[in-house]
């Protein structure tokens, strides 16, 4: 049978917040029984959004990771609850029944994902429900996906089967697959979130020009070789997709008429290694 | 269960579905539309066909409304300050400390009505100064142009004039270059989608962010024509010292020069343009004047100093290999020049550089062949395929008030409405006037004098006109009507706004505001307004036309909304509409401002059966459906922007002006005295070829508060730039316990509770402060203090900081105007000085501060 699956593209995502405040719209002040209670007015994140910046000035770029409750199929908080507080439907989303789940605050802690928000009034836990009393009326979509201007999100109502040859063929990834609780939500392009970039600028100091065409090799800390780019009409080039705090790398830099310059980076983090003059 | 019912309304984000159940809002959404809604526009280019999505889109302050409207700060009753009395003692410095009680609306009208009389008798109604801010709400029968002109018009006040804040640089400066005074200076739009997509080959947005600014009121509406041109692979280059957020998303290469010395930056490009021979030469000869005087003045004939891309590096850190790479791919591919948000605009028009600035933006694009195929001023937002033949008015022309002096209601508007226009001698060119950014010396010195009463669009030389206050024969103010509390974070030096109303000399001040906040809390009399979601009114997205006119080519598709009363007015707060028909009725006008007794109902039929719809849809239709949006003709043929002009023909788009008296041959050649661009400026010759400020040919300049004015350098080392906000609209959307608090990157929640306003700084001047992420800190110069919380950041370079303008609130910590605001009044720092001398616009983002850590 066909099941909800989010997928949120990075790469399309500048943190307009529409999605957030979409979600506060919905559920502030709102009761929807049986699947939610009023959200608190300030304080909760139904939908957080985390921002990562890479580099340094001036060659830099900023990604926002929005994180809603992963509805995932092997959920722990299903397992925390008690007196099956917390249940999932048979079209895959998790809902904490507001009543039955009074108190239960163990079920906050339980998610590793932390997107799981403590009602201090209500005494109740609360998240993200991915709008079902909408669904359940006939929309297609959550509040969320419907107020994201940018197309970074998509809503999907297929089966399991075809919702994994998705994920195959556009390279969606889940967040921290290490937890191993198989999330019904799907990122594009999270190597912008979770992988690091080398980047610099390769220029040529006798005549003071942009070095465009310039060859720079990207080595391991032993010397192999991992990929190969040609600097741009301002001498910059980047590596990205690297695997965080990865280690030793070494650049060279080749430009005819010129002579080499190698450059050894330790990847502490994302780092734009600056003007390579040659 | 009860009924829901889902209706519909308009904000200044775009139009909305109201969903409304026994009473109450419970959720506000875009639009989708359906199949009887007219189609879409498809453009074909490049082999690929491009039509936008079914629906609108919505900025992010539109989905806070409901948190705004239930907000706990709405003032839901007429209040008094304690310790006023009209008819004892008024204990004016008091204001702004003492608290408020509760009154009867007969008794705030009492009020309010035998201070105007007694104002009247004692001194004049020019004696009265009032001012609503800029964006006041939505819906053209109540907006300000509208209700409130109309009232004001008939009971006679000074206005304080609003200057042109978007649009500074291309006002004072841009329209002595090429004119379009009828559009303050910045060009037509029109159909560059369709060029761009065609034939554009590279985009240079310069101080453009358009996914935070949204043209104006146009929500997302062009994101996704950013998104197509990028899959066409059309590459996007960004000039601006913060790596904003259109740059996050698109930007191939992003430069960041000091704040105010793009124009070194522009002079260079110029430069190697013409060393290297990358411009077009019959273009310049054919369709401008005086190239070749500022040819010597770039190539250092006139000065002796060459603009060499080395020179500019020293002013603007941009390497000089990387201006001339920018300079050689620019002069080598079809470029539009995205320069400001909206085609024109521009936080780097706001500042003392700013006229330079534009005038430098469209030189650059007239060296490459501006109005050209692919080649124009155009920053993505606006020139979508628009029916221009469509009527229906926009929120400048005036709605219901029928003032031909102060809107654009003469155009068309008042005839079709059939209204008598109100006008008020005093607010006529030859009454009385205040600059808004002076009331205080106006009130405190009781004398000004200026150049260009505000918004100079009649003409070229409007802005050269001398005003003083008081005009001759007029009196000083004695009252302040004021509409909303804005000021003190969206004009400059704002603690001179403080100052002012601490003061005897200004005997009585009423506050008409929807929340308390900012400058409500320093009236006499609040009366409680409601939103617009409380009464009925008609607008059309991103509709407000007048000076830019067809301002809906930003829109996919014109969206007419019927603003449907969705709820009744909390507490005793009342429709502006209601709130002056109360007090025309004390003052004995209350016909002539209702015309017998008009409701605001009655008046959106008005409007409804002025306009062209009732052509297409019954008003019985339109009050049910509650939108309807405007179909595309079937014949529809581009007419590109300026391409009339780069090709010497009458101009074939459909904008309004200029006027024809400006030109030789109406329809010929642009508004200037030649008809052409003019990088030697007939109008500026004409009034003073000497004024080193504002010259007769566009140069570099550097900044009366930047890096070459020391001692204040020294002192106060960082440059601050305060951008138009990303998440509320000016002050809409912020603080009043709205939902955007909680936005991490509007403003940040600390420990005592307080959600605090942000400065962004780079990592380097964080860390040699011993400033972290999050941390609070003192954000001052000799103006004052402002405390925000500090955002650390690679996106600035080292010596520039970032905070947005427009906080709503102010939130001393001591006395006010004297004491540090913890509200996030950034403004309260920005310098209150002209542009220059005769150029009578603000220039916020010329200003020094320093920042340290607040200790406890």
């Amino acid at each position: 049978m066909n099941k909800w699956n989010l997928v949120i593209d990075i790469a399309k995502c500048h943190d307009c917040n529409n999605c957030f405040l979409a979600c506060k719209d919905e559920y502030c002040e709102n009761d929807f029984p049986p699947y939610s209670a009023a959200q608190p007015r300030h304080g909760h994140r139904w939908i957080d959004i985390l921002r990562k910046e890479r580099g340094q000035h001036p060659r830099v770029d900023v990604s926002y990771l929005p994180l809603p409750c992963m509805h995932c199929d092997e959920a722990d908080c299903i397992k925390a609850a008690e007196g099956e507080a917390v249940y999932k439907r048979d079209d895959g989303i998790v809902i904490i029944d507001p009543l039955k789940a009074k108190g239960q605050k163990g079920v906050v802690d339980s998610c590793p994902y932390g997107v799981i928000w403590w009602n201090e009034e209500l005494d109740v836990p609360q998240k993200c429900t991915f709008c079902a009393h909408l669904l359940d009326e006939g929309w297609q979509a959550p509040r969320c996906v419907q107020a994201c201007p940018t197309g970074a999100m998509e809503f999907l109502h297929v089966e399991d089967a075809e919702m994994q040859r998705i994920v195959h063929s556009e390279e969606l990834e889940v967040w921290h697959p290490e937890y191993g609780l198989e999330p019904r939500v799907y990122y594009k392009k999270l190597y912008r979130y979770t992988r690091w970039f080398i980047s610099g600028s390769v220029a040529l100091k006798d005549v003071d020009e942009c070095a465009e065409g310039a060859k720079v090799t990207l080595k391991n800390g032993s010397g192999g070789v991992l990929i190969t780019a040609l600097t741009n009409n301002y001498g910059d080039f980047r590596f990205d997709a690297l695997e965080a705090k990865s280690g030793q790398y070494r650049l060279e830099v080749d430009y005819p008429g010129y002579q080499q310059r190698e450059l050894r980076v330790d990847l502490e983090n994302s780092i734009d290694v600056g003007t390579i003059f040659l | 269960m009860s009924h829901i019912e889902k209706l519909t309304n308009g904000t200044t984000g775009g139009p909305v579905f109201v969903y409304v159940k026994d009473g109450r809002i419970i959720r506000v959404t875009p639009m989708d539309f359906d199949e009887s809604d007219a189609p879409s526009w498809v453009i074909n280019a490049r082999g690929k066909k491009f039509s936008p999505p079914r629906k609108t889109t919505l900025s992010p302050y539109s989905f806070a409304w409901r948190s705004m409207i239930y907000s706990p700060t709405r003032l839901l009753h007429p209040l008094k300050r304690v310790d006023f009395d009209p008819d004892g003692k008024r204990n004016h410095t008091r204001r702004g400390e003492s608290g408020y009680e509760r009154i009867s609306w007969d008794e705030a009208a009492d009020i309010v009505t035998s201070e105007i009389k007694r104002i009247k008798r004692e001194y004049g109604p020019a004696a009265i100064l009032s001012t609503p801010g800029s964006h006041h709400l939505w819906g053209h029968v109540g907006y300000r142009h509208s209700a409130y002109f109309r009232f004001m018009n008939l009971m006679g006040y000074t206005s304080a004039e609003h200057n042109p804040d978007s649009w500074e640089g291309w006002h004072w400066g841009g329209m002595h270059q090429w004119g379009f005074s009828h559009r303050l200076g910045i060009p037509e739009q029109y159909d560059l989608l369709e060029d761009a997509l065609k034939n554009t080959e590279m985009i240079v947005f310069w101080s453009a962010d358009p996914e935070t600014t949204s043209g104006i009121y146009s929500a997302f509406e062009s994101t996704c024509r950013r998104q197509w041109l990028k899959e066409l692979g059309v590459k996007m280059i960004f000039i601006d010292p913060f790596y904003n957020h259109t740059a996050g998303m698109f930007a191939d290469k992003w430069f960041a020069p000091r704040p105010g010395t793009d124009n070194a930056m522009a002079c260079a490009i110029a430069y190697v343009w013409i060393t290297e021979n990358l411009y077009d030469q019959e273009y310049i000869k054919a369709r401008s004047v005086g190239f070749e005087t500022w040819k010597d003045y770039i190539l250092g004939v006139e000065d002796g100093i060459p603009k060499t891309p080395e020179w500019a590096e020293k002013e603007s850190t941009i390497p000089a290999r990387e201006i001339k790479a920018l300079a050689r791919e620019w002069g080598s591919k079809k470029t539009m020049l995205a320069a400001g948000g909206l085609g024109g605009w521009g936080g780097a028009c706001r500042a003392a550089t700013g006229g330079q600035w534009a005038r430098l933006m469209i030189s650059l694009a007239a060296m490459q062949g501006l109005g050209k195929p692919g080649s124009n001023i155009w920053s993505t937002t606006q020139g979508a395929p628009h029916n221009s033949d469509f009527v229906f008015p926009g929120y400048a022309e005036g709605g219901i008030s029928g003032d031909v002096d102060n809107s654009a209601a003469g155009y068309r508007w008042v005839y079709r409405m059939q209204l008598r226009p109100t006008r008020s001698s005093i607010n006529s060119p030859m009454g009385q006037h205040i600059p808004r950014l002076k009331i205080p010396e106006c009130i405190l010195d009781g004398k000004y004098e200026w150049r260009g009463k505000g918004f100079c669009g009649q003409s070229i030389e409007a802005q050269l006109h001398k005003y003083k206050y008081p005009a001759d024969g007029y009196p000083e103010i004695q009252m302040y009507y004021r509409y909303g509390g804005s000021f003190i974070g969206t004009m400059n030096e704002t603690n001179r706004y403080i100052k002012a109303y601490q003061t005897e000399r200004l005997p009585f001040v009423v506050n008409q505001s929807i929340w308390f906040e900012g400058e409500a809390r320093f009236a006499d009399i609040i009366l409680p307004a409601c939103t617009n979601f409380e009464r009925w009114d008609i607008s059309e997205f991103a509709g407000c036309l007048g000076y830019i006119p067809d301002s809906t080519c930003q829109v996919n598709h014109r969206v007419i909304s019927f603003q449907k009363k969705c709820i009744e007015p909390l507490g005793e707060s009342k429709s502006d509409y209601d709130i002056f028909a109360l007090l025309a009725e004390r003052l004995g006008f209350y016909d002539a401002f209702t015309e017998g007794g008009l409701t605001e109902l009655d008046w959106v039929k008005r409007m409804f059966d002025a306009s062209d719809l009732p052509q297409h849809i019954s008003w019985d239709d339109f009050f049910e459906k509650g939108y309807f949006v405007v179909p595309m003709p079937d014949d529809y043929k581009s007419t590109p922007a300026l391409r009339w002009f780069a090709e010497d023909r009458k101009r074939d788009t459909p904008d309004w002006g200029p006027h024809p008296e400006s030109q030789e041959e109406f329809g010929k050649g642009l508004q200037t005295t030649s008809g052409l661009i003019e990088f030697e400026s007939s109008s500026l010759k004409k009034f003073d070829p000497e004024d080193e400020e504002r010259p007769v040919f566009p140069k570099y300049i550097p900044s009366w508060e930047g890096h070459h004015t020391t001692p204040l350098y020294s002192k106060y080392p960082l440059q601050l730039i305060s951008p138009h906000p990303r998440f509320s609209f000016h002050t809409m959307g912020d603080a009043k316990g709205s939902w955007l608090n909680e936005v991490k990157d509007h403003r940040v929640l600390k420990e005592d509770g307080y959600y605090y306003w942000i400065i962004r700084i780079n990592s380097q001047d964080a860390e040699q402060r011993g400033i972290q992420e999050g941390d609070l800190v003192k954000v001052f110069n000799d103006r004052g203090v402002v405390i925000c919380a500090a955002q650390v950041t690679q996106r600035l370079p080292p010596g520039t900081v970032h905070s947005y303008e427009s906080c709503a609130d102010y939130d001393p910590l001591g006395k006010p105007g004297e004491s540090a605001d913890r509200g996030g009044c950034i403004n309260i720092l920005t310098p209150s000085r002209y542009i220059t001398q005769n150029s009578s616009g603000q220039a916020p983002n010329s200003c020094l501060v320093e920042v340290e850590k607040k200790e406890r």
